[in-house]
């Protein structure tokens, strides 16, 4: 059954001039989204009335859209030599493969588990009645108020696969969100949309090699006391043209901790809009990236609303930067009226290995409540000469010294990953690219 | 041991002249101790030997067994046998102690083309040398050397000597921050370390440190100069009397 959004977005609006438009060139063919259409179609005409960003919005003044806005991804060549040494292939897990952003079911693990029903969201639309027909797209939408989002709003429009998730207990063990690509232009746009009954728990991993462009969005819902612990790593060693979103809707009591952790890559931008609805709410977002090389261009846009009372916020982001890479921290903290005993933390730092490179950042409190705490610091700084000395008069080589020194300033971000077994992972995998790279080869 | 003769330092930056002729020579073995005026080029003379960047030599030179230390990069000069305990040990968050020192016992090792120690050997060679400074194991486990106290860092100091083994010991006014109690830790922790083929250069303001290590020879340092050396009845003169008795004499000599 055609969906006529999909007829009309292959018509230009322009009409009369024959003017391609560059939103329909961007599109292209959308898939038939089953239950999900009604919201495919909403995204779309929203995405309409928004148009794609513009350098000169105010989200978009750091960070050019341009690479996300063109209509096809520069050809990124698969690299088959590219090592990938498997992230957390130690850990007892539930693996769901996606291969150029399409479910891979001969890859992935049997999905079912205690406590939690796993559909991709290319089988879950197709079925007739499914929940992820209301719930697909609410949290993007509503996260559009007071910013416009049209990345997100693309993403839902045009999404080809993901993963749904219904948790209802406590996962027996984590649920991966593993990419793998296939060729060298694949652009990808996975949408996953997470519910949690009252209590339940789960802990997702999302980690690989997205494709050429990659446009992931994450949708989750969470219900009174659940907790959502979720830990991203974005593979080293490619360039990279990546979006990532995260809505998160928290009712009372609920925790959510996500923390992403990126190397290398091109052109970046993680965005996190945290809608703290209920009372007691945990949201801890936190992040570390390495990027060597003027072509990294590296932006965490973060949107925190504190809605309830006694809520606990928390904004961790560190980035290391050497030649001539960019980073970029946009992050707000919004504290309703009546939000009491709000304790907001923020705080984003950059160490610069170089003078080419550079930190923008840009720190937002906006309090309507009189009865909060709320905080936030944003440092950019280079090497501890006094520490690296300290170091190499203990017999360190520089390189090892500088290796530790960037460990250690990444660490208080690491700290916010509570699964002690996930962060070893990941600190292990950052120190072995930091080595890679102090000792001259290409990670 | 080492020889520093005629060391001649300003500050890169500004040019300014700090040293302005240092001789000084320390035999295998013995125990020297730098006393001096506030100043007077103390710790800049322990930052040269060691390495540390913002100090142009301008003249003379500095050898360690008879190798030119200046000419070597900080690490070098470590796997050389040279240690400099800080005045000011540096915290570094998120490094554990434990991994920080296998990291340098293990680098030093290999520069000196020693085979590695594994896990094992390191923790038990750690372990004895931690017990007898009253470091427990969840010391080892911090960050180095954060929210330790003044004296936990000083041991700390300490520890990584035993554990480098180095032959040529400088303590930069290791006594400063210290009660009484953890003077004598530290005191007792060098005085294990003493022996024919290792020796200390001991830079201090108080003679109280120089009770606890007994000094072979005492140097008076005044202006970037040793202006007199002697035995360790010169600490106690200037316990007594301060420095001005002595750079007057100097002064008229």
């Amino acid at each position: 059954m055609p969906d006529s959004a999909v007829l009309d977005i292959m018509t230009p609006t322009v009409e009369g001039q024959g003017a391609p438009d560059p939103l329909a060139a961007r599109l292209g063919a959308l898939p038939d989204g089953g239950v999900t259409a009604p919201a495919r179609a909403d995204a779309l005409s929203r995405l309409r009335a928004m148009g794609l960003p513009r350098p000169r919005d105010e989200y978009w003044r750091y960070t050019d859209p341009a690479p996300f806005t063109a209509a096809t991804p520069a050809a990124q060549p698969v690299d088959p030599a590219a090592g990938d040494p498997p992230l957390f292939s130690d850990l007892d897990r539930l693996r769901i493969v996606f291969v150029d952003g399409r479910f891979d079911a001969q890859a992935s693990d049997d999905l079912s588990m205690s406590g939690v029903s796993i559909l991709p969201l290319s089988q879950a639309q197709a079925q007739p009645g499914h929940w992820v027909g209301a719930a697909y797209g609410q949290l993007e939408q509503a996260g559009q108020t007071p910013v416009a989002r049209p990345f997100a709003a693309l993403n839902t429009a045009s999404a080809t696969d993901g993963v749904v998730v219904h948790v209802t207990g406590r996962a027996e063990k984590p649920v991966q969100i593993l990419y793998r690509r296939s060729g060298d232009a694949a652009d990808v746009v996975c949408h996953h949309v997470l519910r949690l009954d009252a209590g339940a728990e789960l802990t997702l991993l999302e980690n690989g090699l997205v494709g050429a462009r990659g446009n992931l969005l994450i949708e989750a819902d969470l219900a009174p006391g659940a907790q959502l612990h979720h830990v991203a790593a974005l593979r080293a060693g490619n360039p990279r043209v990546s979006l990532t979103h995260l809505f998160a809707r928290l009712a009372s009591g609920s925790t959510l901790k996500s923390f992403t952790l990126s190397v290398d890559g091109a052109h970046m931008r993680s965005e996190a809009v945290l809608d703290m609805a209920g009372d007691d709410v945990v949201a801890h977002v936190a992040g570390a990236m390495l990027g060597d090389g003027s072509q990294v261009h590296h932006d965490d846009t973060v949107w925190v609303t504190h809605g309830g009372l006694r809520g606990e916020s928390r904004q961790v982001f560190k980035k290391v930067l050497k030649n001539g890479a960019t980073g970029v921290f946009q992050g707000k903290i919004l504290v309703r009226p009546g939000a009491q005993k709000t304790d907001g933390y923020q705080i984003s730092q950059a160490l610069l290995l170089d003078e080419a490179s550079q930190f923008l950042a840009k720190p937002e409190l906006e309090i309507y409540a009189d009865d909060v705490k709320c905080s936030h610091g944003s440092t950019t700084g280079a090497l501890d000469e006094t520490a690296l000395f300290y170091l190499r008069s203990r017999g360190v080589p520089r390189e090892r010294a500088v290796v530790l020194l960037v460990l250690s300033f990444v660490a208080d971000a690491l700290a916010e990953i509570e699964d002690e077994r996930l962060r070893d992972r990941i600190g292990e995998r950052l120190e072995d690219w930091l080595t890679a790279r102090a000792s001259g080869v290409a990670g | 041991m080492l020889q520093i003769n005629n060391l001649h330092v300003e500050l890169e930056d500004e040019g300014k002249p700090i040293l302005k002729g240092v001789t000084l020579t320390v035999p295998a073995g013995e125990v020297h101790a730098i006393m001096g005026p506030n100043g007077s080029g103390k710790s800049t003379t322990s930052y040269v030997l060691a390495g540390r960047d913002g100090y142009a030599v301008t003249e003379g030179t500095a050898t360690l067994n008879g190798r030119n230390l200046l000419e070597m990069e900080p690490e070098a000069r470590a796997a050389a046998g040279l240690f400099l305990a800080f005045q000011y040990p540096v915290e570094i968050p998120g490094v554990g102690n434990m991994t920080f020192l296998r990291t340098a016992v293990n680098a030093q090792r290999k520069s000196r083309g020693e085979p590695e120690l594994t896990a094992g050997e390191f923790l038990k060679a750690i372990r004895a040398k931690a017990a007898d400074l009253q470091i427990d194991a969840e010391m080892l486990k911090r960050p180095v050397n954060v929210g330790f106290s003044g004296g936990e860092k000083k041991r700390n100091e300490i520890l990584q000597m035993a554990m480098l083994e180095p032959t040529m010991c400088i303590l930069d006014e290791t006594d400063s921050g210290l009660d009484v109690d953890a003077m004598r830790l530290v005191a007792d922790g060098v005085n294990a370390l003493r022996s024919p083929d290792r020796s200390f250069l001991v830079i201090t303001h108080y003679q109280r440190l120089l009770d606890h290590i007994r000094p072979d020879v005492v140097h008076i340092m005044a202006d970037g100069r040793i202006v007199k050396s002697g035995g360790p009845e010169l600490a106690m003169e200037v316990e007594q009397n301060g420095y001005a008795d002595i750079l007057a004499e100097v002064a008229d000599a």
